[in-house]
């Protein structure tokens, strides 16, 4: 997104007119947008700078405090493998480390084509399902390490078909 | 409908309780399917299974005579999703789409129960109808995970017929100051980990002068493996609103701001419907029930990051900074969101009000031990066999929390320790099993309340491999703002590697310790003061597993990669060779050595070249000849 198209401005401008009415309203804006384009680039928070009167610098700080908010684009798939204690007893690093060989990329990375990013997650409260993964929030309970080959596949196969 | 007065309200809750027991009790014939809408059980097909139930009530033509919602959390999740039938109160469990056809022929139209869906009691092997005869029910009582699993969370009648309301509406006749002397008296602490006594804090900001103050509902829960706020919120949320909008009497506030993860987004949405229906009556908004108080609840999301559990950061994120904690004092009852009066409650705090209202602070008192009053929420997860959300009163044995309601290790394995309160927290073993659990026996024992997380731990796990997890954990969500947090961390998880990988010395171990207690001795808020707990509490109960790391370069656990191997028993092993096709680095070989009574040759495993991923232990469940070593 290095310029910004007239649509993205235009989205930018109504997201933070959604929270005119609100007081200190930057984390709900920085959210919407997150959730909208799957990053907060540089431009998009020079626009919230100014329509908000923060600094960027404070916005950037604020953007790379939070582990939600991104300044790069995430994959189509998001492949989070919760990490939690529930989870890690249960052998969730082992999940994760079969994600990692089998996409070649590490944590935090997202594949060449564009299509999955693997996040280690916090524990997200499924723990009575450990170990388990959120992909693009739905929540696949008690996967087994030999079950991450068939999760990638059958994703592969649904973000290569549409 | 608009609820204008008390004699409105009192009427409407009649009428709704009418309807919620007729509902229960079969009235006009009727039966009523619910369905467990939790977020654990709904990553296991519930909202499938309950559209696949309506398709078929349809197709019979059964819709008038069966109705079907989702509910909150039943709490058991390891036997979810569950599927319950009034008004026989049958439930079923592990319930799975291709079930549905038997269970709408055989009991709903055949009035027959589905034997093979109940539960089965591990131990006499029995099978169990009812929720209530469960042993893992059996010693809860339920105040704050009142309604779930019971009412319908996105309908306010029903949470109205169970006696929401009630409580603000008894509020709302007394004088401020004695509802904040109710809450006192009931001796409730704050459920969110420090304990504080809630009333306290309620006074704090009520003695401050008039003007803008707020109610902010902690809900960031951040402990990895504590999920009871998220599963009130998803399945009672208007107790935890009715919670809030009394403490927003009580200390005299107009607003309240919930701060929710954005983990949680089931809990957000039924949160969010839930003060849109209490607007529409007017159990929100403006002169509630005609008296003089307004007050509003606003929600706003977290973004992850841990360290918004704590209070003063948490307010920071709602203003829109980084969250970072305030040095304390000013305390944020005199000095807190956009510098107002503000008191900052736990959702199980809150959701504990209502009920503390409209029943007296005796009756609530009355469960508990002398300085810990009331129940708790655990999320019972780990190593046991019943993994769920439990509610006990205070003072309940950790050995009847994992034994007779979590029902023991599964696999005849056998007890190690148990991890309350978090990270922040620590761990208990075998020797503190008999303590009964409340806010002072755990600080004493050297762990604490916390959350109410509690990870059970086996002989499998190694206990320096969880200090381990902890301290990433932590390092990773330290804010940054102080040094003793932000790099001692860092170094006490360099240590604890080193340890892990065996390369540590006697010397590592003592400058392990030193630097924890300055860490515990030099941070700036909660988090960074309990950073190093985990190093601490296992260093107390576990030296000898440190120590076996460090001399003896053994992980007695087997988990620690670098002190442990796989070998394989010659004489087990039959040669299929499964085990050397799953290896991903080819580290297995043929040997010469064919066993006595078998036909091929055994293999074996080249230590040098194994990357220790167990996959070949895994691929020989049938012959079970590979061990860890």
């Amino acid at each position: 997104m290095a310029h910004l198209n007239e649509a993205a401005v235009a989205k930018i401008n109504e997201i933070c007119d959604r929270y005119a009415e609100e007081r200190t309203p930057l984390m709900m804006i920085l959210s919407d947008i997150q959730k909208e384009y799957g990053y907060i680039p540089l431009e998009v928070q020079e626009i919230v700078s100014k329509r908000t009167g923060l600094s960027v610098s404070e916005i950037y700080g604020v953007v790379t405090f939070y582990s939600f908010f991104s300044l790069k684009p995430k994959g189509k798939y998001i492949v989070g493998v919760c990490l939690g204690t529930a989870c890690y007893v249960k052998g969730a690093q082992q999940v994760i480390d079969k994600f990692s060989e089998l996409l070649g990329i590490a944590p935090g990375e997202t594949t060449e084509d564009g299509m999955f990013t693997i996040d280690a997650l916090r524990c997200i409260g499924a723990c009575g399902i450990a170990p388990a993964v959120s992909i693009n929030g739905k929540v696949y309970p008690k996967v087994a390490v030999s079950a991450v080959k068939g999760i990638i596949d059958e994703l592969r196969a649904e973000g290569g078909a549409n | 409908m608009f609820i204008k007065n008390f004699d409105e309200l009192a009427k409407i809750q009649a009428s709704c309780t009418t309807a919620l027991s007729g509902k229960f009790s079969g009235e006009g014939n009727k039966r009523a399917i619910v369905l467990c809408g939790g977020t654990g059980c709904l990553s296991s097909n519930s909202a499938d299974i309950k559209a696949k139930i309506e398709a078929k009530l349809e197709e019979k033509g059964l819709t008038d005579r069966v109705s079907v919602n989702l509910v909150g959390c039943f709490g058991f999740c390891s036997q979810g999703p569950f599927v319950k039938i009034y008004p026989e109160d049958t439930l079923y469990r592990l319930v799975t789409l291709d079930d549905v056809d038997e269970i709408i022929e055989k009991d709903i139209i055949g009035g027959e129960v589905v034997e093979r869906l109940l539960y089965v009691d591990p131990s006499t092997l029995e099978k169990v109808t009812k929720q209530e005869d469960i042993n893992f029910y059996k010693k809860q009582v339920r105040i704050s995970l009142d309604g779930c699993g019971v009412i319908n969370p996105e309908d306010i009648n029903e949470a109205l017929g169970a006696g929401a309301f009630a409580g603000l509406a008894k509020a709302l006749q007394m004088d401020r100051a004695d509802v904040i002397k109710e809450v006192l008296d009931s001796g409730l602490r704050g459920r969110g980990g420090g304990g504080f006594p809630t009333g306290r804090k309620w006074q704090f900001a009520y003695a401050q002068p008039d003007g803008e103050k707020y109610v902010v509902c902690n809900g960031d829960e951040g402990d990895p493996g504590a999920f009871m706020d998220r599963s009130i919120l998803e399945g009672n949320p208007l107790a935890v609103i009715e919670g809030m909008a009394i403490a927003g009497y009580a200390i005299g506030a107009q607003n309240g701001y919930f701060y929710v993860r954005a983990e949680y987004p089931i809990a957000v949405n039924r949160l969010r419907l839930a003060i849109k229906q209490a607007e529409e009556v007017g159990l929100l908004g403006d002169n509630i029930l005609g008296t003089d108080f307004s007050f509003r609840a606003h929600i706003r999301l977290g973004a992850g990051a841990f360290v918004c559990g704590e209070e003063t950061a948490l307010l920071n994120s709602i203003e829109g900074q980084r969250g970072m904690p305030r040095p304390r004092p000013p305390f944020p009852a005199v000095k807190g969101l956009w510098e107002c009066p503000t008191i900052v409650n736990n959702v199980e705090s809150l959701a504990c009000v209502p009920y503390i209202l409209r029943n007296g602070a005796e009756k609530f008192a009355q469960y508990g031990t002398e300085k810990s009053k009331g129940t708790k929420v655990f999320a019972l997860g780990g190593k046991v066999n019943n993994v769920g959300l439990v509610e006990i009163p205070m003072g309940t044995t950790l050995r009847e929390l994992i034994y007779d309601i979590g029902g023991g290790i599964p696999d005849g394995k056998k007890f190690k320790a148990i991890q309350t309160g978090g990270p922040s927290g620590g761990c208990l073993t075998e020797k503190d099993l008999d303590v009964a659990i409340d806010f002072d026996s755990l600080v004493a024992k050297g762990s604490m309340m916390g959350s109410g997380g509690a990870i059970v731990m086996d002989e499998d796990n190694c206990m320096v491999d969880v200090a381990k997890f902890y301290m990433e954990f932590i390092c990773d969500e330290s804010c940054g703002k102080c040094t003793p947090c932000r790099v001692g961390t860092k170094r006490l998880l360099e240590y604890l590697e080193k340890i892990c990988d065996g390369k540590a010395t006697m010397q590592d171990l003592e400058e392990l310790e030193a630097l924890a207690e300055t860490i515990k001795a030099g941070s700036l808020c909660a988090l960074g003061q309990t950073a190093a707990n985990p190093v601490l509490s296992t260093l107390k109960s576990f030296r000898d597993e440190y120590i076996a790391h460090i001399v003896d370069k053994k992980c007695p656990a087997k988990v620690c990669k670098n002190l442990m191997s796989y070998a394989i028993d010659p004489d087990k092993c039959v040669g299929c060779g499964l085990c050397e096709r799953q290896c991903p680095v080819s580290a297995i070989i043929k040997t010469d050595y064919v066993a006595p009574g078998h036909k091929l040759p055994s293999r074996k495993i080249l230590d040098d070249k194994c990357i220790k991923c167990g996959l070949c232990m895994s691929s020989c469940k049938k012959f079970n000849a590979i061990e860890k070593k």
